[in-house]
């Protein structure tokens, strides 16, 4: 059976311990975590997580109904399949030798990210988008040198009917 | 009114209706044991507080109630796993207090310190840690209510010791009340109706029920259902006494020892109604080759269980007592027709398969064979008693040749498989239904896992009974040896064993012994209308084998007959 990648958006109760409920339950159960995300919402009682996963279609419906089995789980939406808006950002660290340089400041401005640290020898450029985005930029400064990065994994939600 | 922590606690304990606790105190529970002194809840004292665990599940189990724990933190804690993960794969309800160390040393590694939710978290339906006296009244609530309600299951409460002895108001909570928990228990009428369709189409139709038939009371419904439509019948291990095994539509049990007549119907079917099961390996054996030709119906309470493992026809969420109920009302207003006459070839088809290849053994002179035991259980007690098991041989020849017409009255260890659950189970259910006979039936390794409980049965005064079939082999595992290992018996040799008479002795019970046939029924006579605790040794056929078999892996119609 093909695997899907699916993007479960979940709102938990938000008290201590519910994060490793969760991590538990993927580990134990042989589930994946691409990634994961976790903040408070405007009701402080309550965070949602975003995470990212993949399995066959049996997989992700046994995924669905765990995750709804924990009693800190209030509500999981699997966005995938569904109208939603994702994003993902990522702090990218380049060699900036001064020949690269002007490349770097034009791949910066094409994809309409900024540089927010400047070095001696290297830029650190924030790139917010989708992961299509996030991956396509980061081919193309490879070639002239990475030295650190950090994404903060896909935060999602359900596009309202217009 | 400002009560301390650990008032509170059996405050609210005696709100949820709780009468015995099965514990073992310790340092941080100190103060809650000081309370218990001057309570009229009774306290139960294992030697082992895994056994406070499978104590209070055959109590939960025989008597239909939560069952309650207390142990101390660290050591305490760490033993009560095995019994918290048997009651967890059993889906029993059981609350489990925890002490825990100060919360201002929780994360120093203190003395007796571990991270008791932190362990259990994968072997409970849910666990809390208080932090403060007053959250105590209201987690009690919510513990009791998570345990007895949806699937059942055991939830612990970690309790940490300043929590115990600090103060706070207390007023009896009402309900629980959970944001986000809320089971179904009434099915999809809709897809009832499809269920009723495909019972109407079937042919060859067969129900196998489950533990979940007999944890929501459903054995009536099932009996009804089964009767009307003319379905065979058969069940898992859990399962057992939730359909009677004297009417003519029982199969027998379904699954790795399961009867041939029950695996071959699971094989031909064309509609198998799975009831309060979740389908198992050690039922559906190699899992393409099960019930090739069915549609499946499953019912159950919890929807991870269906299509877990098999893909199904017709699924229904739901309890299933009032899914069964619902169900029956319905068929109700169908016009069935004459079954019998038109189920005639199946019947004739399964009634051959029961002359193939009956469940038997052939006696031998001289020896005691381990069945002929449990025949003899069954025959003296009439299938009245309330049966708990150790692993291994012993429960596959409990569960096949006591005929349970009633549930809660097989207590095993199903989905763990624990050896030395069944002695410290027996107890539980001894206190729970102090007027019925209790008998343990007992391996020689297994009972000596928890052996120690023959202390705390006989300080009790409970008359339970411990059958061993004394084959002097870990003889599960012997069989698999001899089957699959050329009888090359790495370390399930068990002739280095104690002597159970004297030993019965020596905790201040009865010991008996039977090494020849006919002394096995005038042994079981005199132990089971004793009125003490009592060991009954049964010296039986050593390299006795359990029949029929399925091999691991192999689809449930290839089974090992002799
Ligand atoms: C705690 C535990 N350890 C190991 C096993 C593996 N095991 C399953 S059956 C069995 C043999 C049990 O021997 P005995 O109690 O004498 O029962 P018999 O099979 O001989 O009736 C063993 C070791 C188990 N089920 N539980
Ligand atoms: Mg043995």
């Amino acid at each position: 059976m093909m695997e899907e990648k699916h993007i479960f958006s979940i709102l938990v109760d938000n008290e201590p311990g519910v994060l490793s409920r969760i991590a538990g339950l993927f580990s134990g159960r042989g589930f994946n975590i691409e990634s994961l995300c976790v903040a408070e919402t405007t009701d402080p009682e309550v965070s949602r997580i975003t995470l990212v996963t993949t399995g066959n279609p049996p997989m992700i419906e046994q995924i669905e109904k765990q995750l709804n089995k924990l009693i800190n789980v209030i509500k999981v939406h699997d966005l995938t399949g569904t109208e939603f808006v994702q994003r993902e950002m990522a702090l990218i660290k380049v060699v900036a030798k001064p020949d690269h340089r002007a490349e770097i400041l034009r791949t910066v401005d094409i994809f309409r990210c900024k540089v927010v640290d400047v070095g001696r020898d290297h830029y650190t450029i924030e790139v917010t988008g989708d992961e299509g985005k996030i991956n396509a930029i980061l081919s193309l400064l490879k070639p002239i040198g990475i030295k650190e990065i950090a994404r903060t994994g896909i935060i999602a939600l359900f596009r309202d009917p217009k | 009114m400002k009560l301390k922590g650990a008032q509170i606690m059996l405050k609210a304990l005696k709100e949820e209706g709780v009468d015995t606790i099965f514990g073992y105190p310790g340092g941080v529970v100190i103060d809650i044991y000081d309370e218990l002194a001057i309570s009229d809840i009774r306290h139960v004292l294992v030697r082992q507080e895994a056994c406070a665990v499978h104590a209070a599940d055959g109590y939960a189990r025989a008597g239909g109630r939560v069952g309650v724990c207390l142990v101390t933190s660290g050591p305490g804690a760490t033993n009560t796993v095995t019994g918290i993960a048997s009651s967890y794969m059993d889906s029993i309800p059981v609350v489990i207090f925890t002490g825990q160390v100060p919360t201002h040393l929780i994360g120093n590694d203190a003395f007796q310190e571990v991270d008791t939710v932190g362990i259990t978290r994968p072997v409970t339906k849910h666990n809390y840690l208080v932090k403060r006296t007053e959250d105590l009244a209201g987690t009690i609530k919510e513990a009791f209510y998570l345990a007895s309600s949806g699937r059942p299951g055991p939830v612990l409460v970690d309790i940490p010791k300043d929590v115990s002895v600090g103060v706070a108001d207390y007023k009896p909570s009402k309900k629980a009340k959970l944001k986000s928990y809320n089971p179904t228990y009434n099915p999809n009428v809709k897809q009832l109706q499809k269920v009723v369709e495909l019972i109407k189409n079937a042919k060859k139709p067969v129900i196998f029920a489950g533990g979940g038939v007999i944890l929501s009371g459903a054995a009536k419904e099932l009996t009804e259902l089964a009767r009307k439509t003319q379905t065979p019948t058969t069940t898992s291990l859990m399962g057992l006494g939730g359909f009677p095994a004297t009417d003519p539509l029982w199969l027998g049990m379904i699954g790795m020892h399961g009867t041939y007549r029950a695996n071959m119907s699971t094989g031909e079917c064309d509609l198998l109604m799975g009831i309060g099961v979740r389908f198992d390996d050690r039922v559906t054996g190699r899992i393409d080759a099960f019930a090739p030709h069915a549609k499946i119906v499953h019912i159950d309470i919890d929807p991870t269980s269906i299509r877990k493992n098999i893909p199904v026809t017709a699924p229904v969420v739901g309890d299933c007592k009032t899914t069964l109920s619902k169900l029956n009302q319905l068929l109700n207003k169908e016009k069935l027709g004459d079954l019998k006459k038109k189920r005639k070839k199946w019947f004739d088809q399964i009634a051959k398969w029961k002359n193939t290849a009956p469940l038997a053994y052939e006696q031998k002179k001289g020896v005691i064979k381990p069945q002929f035991v449990v025949e003899k259980l069954y025959e003296l007690t009439k299938g009245e008693a309330i049966i708990t098991t150790e692993v291994g041989q012993n429960q596959m020849w409990a569960a096949q040749y006591y005929h349970f017409d009633k549930p809660n009255h097989f207590i095993t260890s199903g989905g763990l498989g624990c050896m030395g659950f069944g002695l410290p189970a027996a107890i539980g259910a001894q206190l729970a239904c102090p007027d019925a006979l209790v008998v343990d039936v007992a391996g020689d390794g297994s009972i000596q896992m928890n052996i120690q409980e023959m202390a705390t049965a006989a300080q009790c005064n409970l008359p339970v009974k411990v059958v061993i079939l004394n084959n002097g082999y870990l003889g599960m595992v012997r069989q698999w040896q001899q089957l699959f290992f050329d009888k090359r018996y790495a370390e399930t040799c068990l002739d280095f064993a104690p002597d159970f008479v004297k030993l019965a002795e020596a905790y201040g019970a009865v010991g008996l012994r039977a090494t020849k046939p006919e002394e096995v029924e005038p042994i079981l006579k005199k132990g089971l209308f004793s009125k003490e605790t009592v060991i009954m040794d049964f010296q039986v056929e050593k390299e006795e084998c359990v029949y029929p078999m399925v091999p691991a892996g192999a689809a449930v119609t290839e089974m090992l007959l002799t």
